[in-house]
């Protein structure tokens, strides 16, 4: 069956035992059941289940400074130790496989080529807070991931590890594939709630959040598909073994997703705190820029973090470094582009891809983001008018921190970040109605 | 009913998937959408009455989510990934090459209605840009020669 042909660095981590994400992901038959056992698939989730407790499982997810994967960042076992302890309802888990943030296809290729890693972290999470029923919310796009995914879970019922009774505890897991609509909104967990509801995928005011109250009201977890394929590792190794792997305070490795003007785009797993530079132009990874031209800048993490100039390359790639540089680490998708290639361009394929996903539900937002695509795409077409770059920059100041959820600030950040950087291109293309560099790229 | 016994069957056993109904609704719309290649409202009819929540719960889902045509569209919905890393290798020089190929503009459907042509955000295929999905396949690092491939392929099969 069809998968991606995209890139890894799958060899290296077959002889790196410190990567573990990518170690199978060339090989054909991992997908399938028999293989992944036969490659210590499952160990982890009939340790977990046989021989510790919950509260076990979530205290060494914590220790090993696991962080989320999906762009937010935020501390894994934490997250998990927010589910109430005495609430009555039932507790879910929740798999977010709505991978949208342009620039990330890094969640795709552990589904398409090793699906049970996923099923297993999930199943582990799930038992960690007390979960019978699990959902893994895949965007409708991704159809070869949701067969890939529904195969997977048919082996691991026949082969006992969901279902009932599962190792002989009396643990039952039972687990549903879901699709969604391709919506990039549904990536934020509380739209994903209300769309795993069957509802439009908008976003909820928090408090409550969803550890107290998710899906149908009950507890619910949401975790990133890297995140939860990273736990039966730790739960494996341990989370001492876990934390000697990145730097002090970003542990564990990442899934970097490069793309644009680099010689070999594709997804490398390495260690956190792994030079950027080195990403971008090692010949093991992405091998220098296209036609050997001048970098001009890089998005490092995604479409949502601001943008890094030529001249701050030299960034490790973890999260507090990224932080200092005045971007973040986001979904760890690399996007690098040369010299010729126009900011104004750049801004305004952004800001009509925000303002195509915004939900709609608050008005920040929903107007900010057409208005911002009005003036930029003017700017674009050669029709900019004196002072519309301060015009901009209020419009983005009154959408930062007024919206519900993040896709606001998300829409604005990179925008901000672009004029700060390239403040005289921009105002180049409105004086002179023209980009200021050339930016006309033909495919091959 | 628009929808066949096996869109039918496969959305009863959804429904017995969830604890509340209504979740059923948008894996009921893609399994509606891969059979009948869009959706409209005697589709909504169906799946409500499958369901057992009322049609307009599944027109305001449906109408949020631009993933579903909402009109019929030729028989293979050719989208093109127009995001930031598809355009920096090239994606709007592969869409004007596909407009000129199948003499149409984007957003309109070839008039022996084979194929439509429309341009969609980020399909999470960055490292492998310029891409396409084509119904449910995706075609990735395109290039002129797979592009003209791949017509003649489907215009052979067709």
């Amino acid at each position: 069956m069809f998968y991606s042909p995209v890139i890894t660095n799958a060899a290296e981590a077959v002889k790196n035992e410190k990567l573990h994400l990518f170690r199978f992901v060339e090989d054909s038959e991992q997908v399938k059941i028999g293989t992944y056992e036969a490659h210590g698939g499952y160990q982890a989730w009939k340790k977990a289940l046989t021989s510790m407790q919950p509260a076990q499982i979530v205290e060494e997810v914590k220790k090993s400074g696991l962080r989320g994967r999906g762009g937010a960042g935020f501390p894994t076992g934490m997250k998990w130790s927010f589910i109430p302890k005495d609430s009555p309802k039932p507790r879910y888990l929740i798999c977010n496989a709505d991978e949208s943030e342009p620039g990330t296809c890094k969640d795709r290729v552990l589904m398409e080529r090793d699906p049970h890693a996923v099923i297993e972290g999930m199943a582990i999470a799930a038992y960690a807070i007390g979960c019978h029923r699990m959902f893994i919310y895949i965007r409708g796009e991704f159809n070869h991931s949701i067969i890939r995914l529904e195969t997977a879970v048919k082996e691991a019922y026949a082969h006992k590890h969901l279902g009932k009774n599962i190792y002989g505890t009396g643990y039952d897991l039972d687990m549903v594939v879901h699709s969604g609509g391709g919506a990039y909104i549904c990536g934020e967990e509380t739209a994903l709630l209300n769309s795993l509801e069957g509802e439009r995928g908008m976003s909820r005011i928090r408090p409550p959040f969803p550890a107290i109250e998710g899906l149908y009201a009950c507890p619910t977890i949401v975790n990133n598909v890297e995140t939860l394929a990273s736990v039966p590792h730790i739960i494996n190794r341990g989370a001492d073994w876990y934390r000697t792997l990145g730097t002090e305070k970003s542990s564990g490795t990442k899934i970097f997703s490069l793309s644009g003007h680099v010689k070999r785009p594709g997804n490398y797993e390495v260690e956190l705190g792994f030079n950027l530079k080195k990403l971008i132009y090692d010949p093991a990874y992405g091998g220098g820029i296209l036609g050997d031209k001048k970098i001009k800048g890089v998005i490092p993490g995604g479409s949502s973090t601001p943008f890094l100039k030529a001249d701050m390359l030299d960034v490790n790639l973890d999260y507090e470094s990224l932080a200092q540089a005045g971007s973040m680490l986001g979904s760890g998708a690399v996007i690098v582009f040369h010299e010729d290639t126009c900011i104004v361009w750049v801004i305004l394929k952004l800001i009509h891809f925000y303002r195509h996903e915004s939900c709609g539900k608050c008005t920040p937002c929903r107007e900010g983001t057409g208005w911002l695509e009005q003036i930029i795409g003017r700017i674009e077409a050669g029709g900019g008018k004196p002072g519309d770059i301060e015009l901009i920059e209020d419009v983005c100041g009154n959408i930062l921190g007024r919206t519900i959820c993040p896709l606001g600030d998300a829409a604005v950040m990179p925008i901000q970040s672009a004029i700060k950087h390239w403040r005289d291109e921009w105002q180049f293309h409105i004086d002179n109605k023209k980009c200021m560099v050339k930016t006309n790229f033909e495919f091959r | 009913m628009i929808l066949n016994d096996e869109a039918i069957a496969k959305i009863k056993e959804r429904v017995g998937l969830y604890p509340q109904s209504k979740s059923a609704i948008l894996p009921a719309l893609t399994i509606a959408y891969h059979q009948v290649g869009y959706l409209n409202d005697k589709v909504y009819k169906d799946i409500a009455d499958i369901i057992k929540v009322p049609c307009v719960e599944i027109a305001e889902a449906a109408t949020f989510y631009t993933m579903f045509p909402k009109e019929p569209v030729g028989k293979y919905l050719i989208q093109v990934c127009h995001n930031i890393s598809c355009a920096l290798l090239g994606a709007d020089s592969l869409i004007s090459y596909l407009e000129q190929k199948l003499e149409i503009k984007k957003g309109e459907t070839t008039r022996d209605n084979l194929f439509t042509l429309v341009t969609v955000e980020c399909l999470g295929s960055c490292a492998t840009a310029p891409m396409m999905q084509i119904n449910q396949d995706y075609y990735e690092n395109l290039t002129r020669e797979k592009v003209d491939k791949i017509i003649e392929e489907l215009r052979a099969k067709a």
